[in-house]
């Protein structure tokens, strides 16, 4: 539908103005002389990221791979468990409070807690992103089933839909762009989780928040710890990425949000 | 014309003896409506906003309950008689994951018609609302009016007995609203069915109905029923008839005479 010019003018000035950001970084280190424990340059942090790519990629991998199963599991629950709340109003009246009680508890603070239950290791991680993922996909999918277009509900009503029917045809497809944004939320929220879970779980080797803390107890390793900031911004880019096109793939014939998103 | 792609029903035979309908300890909305629809009568019903016209409708296809009197669908009480209706709301009520064929064929599709049986009667239907080229497209690429055409071709597809219509193209320009209530008395001729259809536009029920039953409010009752003469089929040259005007001005006046009931039972 677009045409190649707009495409041109919606990459260029980004790309334009990340090289220029780069350019300045790079000549504030030169020119003004910021001391590489501070502040490394680009350079040094490319230079660190292909030196280390043998120790940053398996860990990328592990995190990654932790941060999947919790997001996966958590699309997975989130997804069940806003079911099971829509479908009877006795009990989203009595239980759909606490889902929101427990969206408020940072999953930050429970990390410790799954530590003692889970012991420190990639079930701890996994568990540290589950919970972070989850309260976004069970409020939003939540909402999505309970929010009905009440006129469509009635054009049910009046053909004679079955219950089952009126869920399938009506309430499934019609919940599905809230289900959507509360996978993406969780998307960007399961890297965290996990590296967070790393930090606390602390020793789990071969992880990308484990890399972390060793490289951060060492000054002259400054670009080493920007490189790991790279590698974890293009995890979370990979996870979002992957969210945005599977929703771009389901909802860009009927719903604003797959042809309008950033 | 074509013949219907469905056996269908024949148009319903509506009866409401003593309707009365009254929301949770709230005033009565209706109090005592009796109204006879003969097969094939096309009833307007007219009046000041809170005489209960929708609800009347809605009593009708089931979707709410009579406080009292009873109403009958063919002698069937509405709950059981939802085969033989068909409700046009206000808004189209597209579906806007499904594309234009798949929204008018779902009334098909939640009745279990084999997928291919379902096109054909689908297709069939929007090539008769004049959309025969837009089967593919989903309702956000379609206009207001070419909406409302398709959720008349959805209302169709069961070739009703009864159709119900909720000020259906109220909210479109005047000349695309005429324009569909032109094809809607169009598409009667080749299926036939009784109607029911509530609007706040006095020259629209004169143009569409046989009957147009005036309503008050507070409590929603008849104060007046006029027979519109004219033949069937209609056609915009009727709107140009002074016969048509007369009964246009006619049908004002007691709609006004109408609201001027409401207003004294308000300040007695």
């Amino acid at each position: 539908m677009k045409q190649p010019a707009s495409h041109l003018s919606l990459w260029l000035p980004p790309l334009l103005a990340g090289l220029a950001i780069l350019a300045l970084w790079q000549g504030a280190i030169t020119v003004g002389g910021i001391p590489s424990y501070l502040l490394p340059s680009p350079a040094a942090v490319l230079d660190a990221l292909i030196r280390e790519r043998h120790s940053l990629l398996p860990s990328a991998l592990r995190t990654g791979g932790a941060a999947l199963v919790g997001f996966a599991s958590a699309v997975v629950g989130g997804g069940l468990i806003a079911l099971a709340l829509a479908s009877s109003r006795w009990v989203k009246a009595a239980l759909y409070p606490w889902v929101l009680a427990l969206q408020m508890v940072p999953g930050v603070v429970l990390i410790p807690i799954f530590v003692i239950w889970f012991g420190a290791g990639l079930p701890s991680i996994t568990a540290a992103a589950f919970i972070i993922a989850f309260f976004p996909v069970v409020a939003n999918t939540t909402l999505g089933l309970v929010s009905t277009d009440r006129g469509l509900l009635e054009l049910f009503a009046v053909n004679g839909a079955t219950k089952w029917q009126e869920v399938r045809y009506l309430r499934l497809p019609f919940a599905l762009p809230y289900f959507l944004t509360g996978v993406k939320i969780a998307a960007t929220l399961a890297p965290i989780g996990a590296i967070a879970g790393e930090f606390l779980a602390g020793t789990t080797p071969n992880t990308l928040g484990y890399l972390i803390l060793i490289y951060r107890s060492d000054p002259t390793k400054m670009p080493e710890v920007y490189s790991i900031a790279l590698v974890t911004c293009v995890l979370g880019f990979l996870f979002v990425g992957a969210v945005q096109l599977l929703t771009w793939l389901l909802l860009r014939r009927w719903h604003d949000s797959a042809t309008h998103s950033e | 014309m074509v013949a219907p792609t469905e056996p269908g029903n024949s148009a319903a035979h509506v009866v409401l003896d003593g309707v009365g309908k009254r929301f949770d300890s709230g005033a009565p909305v209706l109090a005592g409506l009796s109204l006879t629809a003969a097969p094939c009568d096309f009833v307007a019903l007219l009046g000041p906003s809170g005489c209960g016209k929708t609800t009347i409708l809605r009593l009708l296809a089931g979707l709410t309950q009579p406080t009292s009197g009873s109403l009958t669908i063919d002698g069937l009480l509405p709950a059981t008689a939802r085969d033989r209706l068909a409700f046009i709301f206000q808004e189209p009520t597209l579906l806007p994951w499904l594309n234009t064929r798949r929204n008018v064929e779902l009334p098909l599709r939640l009745r279990g018609l084999p997928a291919a049986e379902r096109a054909t009667a689908a297709e069939e239907l929007l090539r008769r609302v004049g959309l025969g080229s837009a089967l593919t497209l989903y309702p956000r690429q379609l206009s207001g009016g070419m909406k409302m055409r398709v959720s008349l071709a959805r209302a169709l597809t069961r070739s009703p007995g009864l159709l119900l219509l909720d000020e259906p193209f109220s909210a479109l320009d005047e000349i695309t609203r005429n324009r569909l209530n032109e094809d809607l008395l169009r598409l009667r001729e080749a299926v036939p069915f009784t109607a029911f259809f509530v609007t706040h536009s006095v020259a629209e029920a004169v143009f569409l109905a046989n009957r147009v039953v005036v309503l008050a409010a507070q409590p929603g009752r008849i104060v007046e029923e006029i027979p519109v003469p004219f033949a069937y089929p209609r056609t915009a040259a009727l709107g140009e008839s002074a016969d048509y005007h007369r009964l246009v001005a006619r049908t004002s006046a007691a709609l006004h005479s109408a609201m001027t009931a409401t207003s004294t039972e308000v300040h007695a």
